[in-house]
């Protein structure tokens, strides 16, 4: 299996050529929210281990949210940040990067502060990393490769079984299985479908999987007195916060919105990347790490491929700290429109969400963590869509395909690497098709 | 929460004025603002309290049509974001699947810039409607708007111009506000809180939906207290949103298509359209009805109504892309009924049904719409359909009306993740078979002019090549005020 990996580059821009930077990226793409995949800055289908990749300079508006709390609200750098996801290990795609896009990724940070014609790129790149503090992956272990041979092998079953129909419609599953199975082993031979087998797991990956997967929870028992000890302190201090944190939930800016929706909605995948400040103190730093970590020891060790939760639309998805710890990001890739997405969250995963968004400044007041909050559906999405950044630029390396569809060609290339099925697995297999 | 107070809703809230056959829409912009108000104020709109004997008159304001009327831009930013874009916005068309044909730069009526200020809809039986229509404008109303065009309906005996029984399922209002909200909905219900079509009440999720709260003044006071705000005002109290779209239905290409599938037979072309809609012509359902009433429907819900697709979770008798099945999927908030808390944990974290058909469908009662459209153009038969066109065949379709308090939750969400969605339920690219614009979401997504029928053991019957049966020719989001707030616009200015 070749895990997937992620690479965040954030780095402050320079004010002098902030226009300029606009300007280059937005060069990158043929129209709103549709970046040119062969664009001559950074041509990203070149890249066949390159899942999704996105450019969104940190433009965050809601720093005066923190008055609230009666802080002076700090005056960032305005940051660029480059980020995507990625078969096999990122450093090893950096290189590959740097080896193919070097003048264009050197434009683009000419742009930020620090960046000099004499610098080395890959250093550079990794001195400014932002490492996710979690990260989901739908379908861990499945590659670019792996899709793209996936969507041939559907439409090649789909042709065969077109131009057979009037046969096939009759066919018991079964039998239908067996037909289709020697097709495309038929085709395999004549190398006119190609499906790759799986690549051995890293043996580094594997030994640092299993040292997370039992070293978590080694940890948590072994600080399990103190934890004990320190639970009512902490549930006292957290259920007074949850009643006094001020909501900060003002209706969108209806130019701001529409700016975001100008660029969604050009494919059956949107992005979403949305950032905020935290709210202040130990405790709300100590919920976030301690939410996020548990989430991420789930996606990374529990989940069901193809699933975060009930929730089926998302491809990829990460929370990382931006220079610090006072400000968080949030950046997924997700299927359908940003509505369907926040209604999908708040009906299906309402309470992963107040557990990891409650601890930003403004979020609407939760119960016990994980109760309430999005439930207020309207303060909700405004919160959201106040907090959501304009994204400049955005790859995805199988346009048109959602999560779903992705998982309908996985099952149905597992589907015909079984030999014999039972009437009931025969049944399902071809309701695919 | 207070009692709803019928004489200050508009009728159409409540009723369909079914019986009241005769209905025109006349779209409308405003020539003289004074003249306007003076006619608003002297028209008595129909209320809620009782169901009118004869004629019914309903009027309701686009954005633009407030800001016509003197209303100031900051009442008017307490109404939601995508009324006041309007339906014809570049994005918002995008995601209602308003490209190509349907694009608003094609409508008749409401395209960007151009939208009417308001709708003024008469309704009344045969012998009274043209008297009531003339009387009720009168000769104020030619000083007053510019009619921008007025859309006639006809009466087709409930069934619409393709010739199915429509109107069948509507879901109940709990005007006694008894639904406990927030709650867990474990089976499909009917029964809708007040909240989700009337602004001012409680919703789905146990919240008033956002709208215009005003500070008391001279020109406020007869508005009522807000619920949730008692010092505030509610403008938008006992009013809703009203969805309207003119959709063109191609009789002809509809039959004529279906005819072709069925090589010419007109009995298996009428079984390929209960396919497509979901029901027979007749209006009964493509699964198997049950005894009893859908949970919160009140007992005299027709027949036709009782069933959900729980019995039919492959598809098979009813195709997940058939249209009344993406318009109401009737599903609950998980996928699995009569379940205890420990299973809804399993379902929350994941690790439910595994199925790939499972569980893709959002919860329906966070999305439903009242439906008050009327049908427009002769009726045509399905044998009759076969025929060609004669030259200058008048259109014939669907002015088709929805009222909800959220505009982006309900219709716009039902148009978007679940009409024009061509990933609908799990499908690989088709979008809905009757509404559908067949148009590919950009030059490299698979075709969606398909149309698919699972089987239950064995290969799916693909349609493909559908043509477009339904186009968009104009619509518009508008504000269904309450009585008091209608006297608040038509006094703002001039009291």
């Amino acid at each position: 299996m070749t895990p997937q990996s992620n690479f965040m580059v954030v780095v402050p821009v320079d004010p002098k050529h902030e226009t300029e930077l606009r300007q280059l990226l937005d060069s990158m793409n043929q129209g709103p929210g549709q970046v040119d995949p062969n664009n001559a800055l950074i041509p990203f289908a070149k890249f066949d281990t390159l899942h999704f990749a996105r450019f969104i300079i940190l433009d965050d508006k809601t720093t005066e949210d923190v008055r609230v709390y009666r802080l002076t609200p700090r005056s960032y750098p305005l940051y660029l940040a480059f980020l995507g996801d990625v078969d096999g290990d990122a450093n090893a795609f950096l290189d590959q990067l740097i080896k193919r896009a070097r003048n264009g990724l050197g434009r683009i940070f000419s742009c930020c502060e620090g960046f000099t014609s004499d610098t080395n790129l890959l250093a550079w790149m990794k001195r400014h990393h932002a490492p996710a503090i979690a990260a989901y992956v739908n379908w861990r272990g499945r590659t670019v490769r792996q899709i793209r041979e996936e969507v041939a092998l559907y439409e090649a079953l789909e042709n065969y079984i077109g131009q057979n129909s009037a046969t096939f419609q009759h066919l018991p599953p079964r039998e239908l299985h067996e037909r289709l199975r020697n097709f495309v082993n038929a085709e395999k031979s004549a190398s006119r479908l190609i499906l790759s087998p799986e690549s051995p797991t890293p043996l580094g990956w594997q030994i640092r999987n299993l040292l997370h997967l039992f070293g978590m929870p080694l940890l948590v028992l072994i600080t399990l007195p103190l934890l004990i000890l320190l639970a009512p302190f902490y549930i006292i201090a957290l259920r007074h916060l949850e009643k006094t944190d001020p909501e900060v939930c003002p209706r969108a800016d209806q130019q701001h919105s529409e700016d975001l929706s100008r660029i969604e909605d050009h494919d059956v995948t949107n992005q979403f990347s949305a950032l905020g400040s935290l709210k202040p103190g130990l405790v709300r730093l100590l919920t976030t790490s301690g939410v996020l970590k548990t989430v991420n020891y789930g996606a990374r060790h529990i989940t069901r491929p193809g699933r975060l939760g009930r929730i089926r639309s998302i491809h990829f998805a990460r929370w990382v700290f931006v220079a610090g710890t006072e400000r968080m990001i949030f950046c997924s890739n997700y299927d359908g429109s940003v509505e369907s997405y926040m209604d999908d969250f708040i009906n299906k995963t309402g309470f992963g969400l107040n557990a990891s968004f409650s601890n930003g400044v403004g979020y609407p007041r939760t119960n016990w963590l994980v109760r309430d909050g999005c439930i207020d559906e309207r303060k909700y999405k405004e919160y959201l869509r106040r907090h959501t950044l304009v994204t400049q630029v955005w790859y995805k390396a199988y346009p048109g395909l959602s999560a779903v569809d992705l998982e309908r060609n996985t099952r149905i290339r597992q589907g015909l690497e079984s030999s014999s099925m039972t009437d009931e697995q025969a049944r399902d297999w071809v309701a695919l098709l | 929460m207070s009692r709803v107070e019928f004489a200050d809703v508009q009728g159409l809230v409540r009723f369909g004025y079914g019986h009241l056959t005769e209905a025109s829409y006349a779209l409308v912009r405003v020539k003289n603002v004074a003249a306007a108000k003076a006619w608003l104020h002297s028209t008595r709109v129909t209320d809620a309290a009782k169901s009118p004997t004869n004629t019914a008159i309903n009027i309701a304001f686009t954005a633009p049509g407030l800001r016509a009327l003197g209303i100031s831009e900051s009442v008017i930013a307490g109404f939601s974001q995508e009324f006041r874009a309007g339906m014809a916005q570049e994005s918002r068309a995008r995601q209602l699947g308003d490209v190509g044909n349907n694009a608003p730069s094609n409508w008749a009526w409401g395209s960007y810039g151009c939208e009417p200020h308001a709708v003024v809809m008469f309704f009344g039986k045969p012998e009274q409607f043209g008297f009531f229509v003339q009387s009720t404008k009168g000769t104020p109303w030619s000083d007053a708007f510019e009619e921008v065009t007025s859309l006639g309906t006809s009466n087709l005996d409930e069934h619409e111009p393709f010739g199915f029984k429509d109107g069948i399922s509507q879901p109940q209002i709990d005007w006694e506000q008894r639904r406990q909200t927030p709650c867990t909905q474990l089976e499909y219900t009917n029964i809708v809180a007040l909240g989700e079509f009337l602004l001012g009440y409680r919703n789905e999720y146990g919240k008033i939906t956002d709208r215009p709260l005003l500070e008391p003044d001279s020109a406020s006071a007869e508005l009522l207290a807000a619920n949730d705000a008692p010092t505030k005002k509610d403008l938008g109290r006992n009013g809703t949103y009203l969805v309207m779209r003119e959709l063109e239905q191609d009789v002809r290409k509809f039959w004529q298509f279906l005819h072709q599938e069925a090589a010419g037979n007109i009995e298996e072309a009428r079984q390929l359209g209960a396919k497509i809609v979901g029901r027979m012509q007749s209006g009964d359902p493509l699964v198997p009805t049950e005894e009893r009433p859908t949970p919160g429907s009140d007992a005299t819900s027709t027949q036709q109504n009782r069933f959900t697709y729980h019995n039919d979770p492959t598809g098979a008798r009813c195709p997940f892309g058939a249209h009344i099945r993406r318009a109401n999927p009737r599903n609950s908030d998980f996928p699995e009924q009569r379940i205890g808390l420990l299973r809804k944990l399993v379902i929350m974290l994941g690790f439910g049904p595994k199925g790939f058909y499972d569980d893709l469908t959002s919860s329906v009662r966070f999305h439903r719409i009242l439906r008050r459209g009327r049908e427009y153009g002769s009726e045509l038969r399905p044998e009759q359909a076969l025929a060609p066109a004669p030259p200058n065949e008048q259109p014939r379709g669907l002015n088709f009306i929805c009222l909800n308090a959220n505009i982006s939750r309900q219709f716009e969400f039902l148009q978007n993740a679940w009409i024009s969605n061509a990933k609908f339920a799990g499908l690989a690219g088709e979008t809905d078979p009757l509404l559908g614009n067949r148009e590919r979401m950009a030059a490299y997504c698979r075709p969606s002019a398909n149309f698919t029928m699972q089987k239950e053991n064995g290969l799916r019957y693909p349609l493909s090549g559908l043509p477009q049966f339904v186009t968009v020719r104009g619509g518009a989001y508008f504000f269904l005020p309450s009585l008091r707030a209608l006297r608040y616009f038509a006094g703002t200015g001039n009291a």
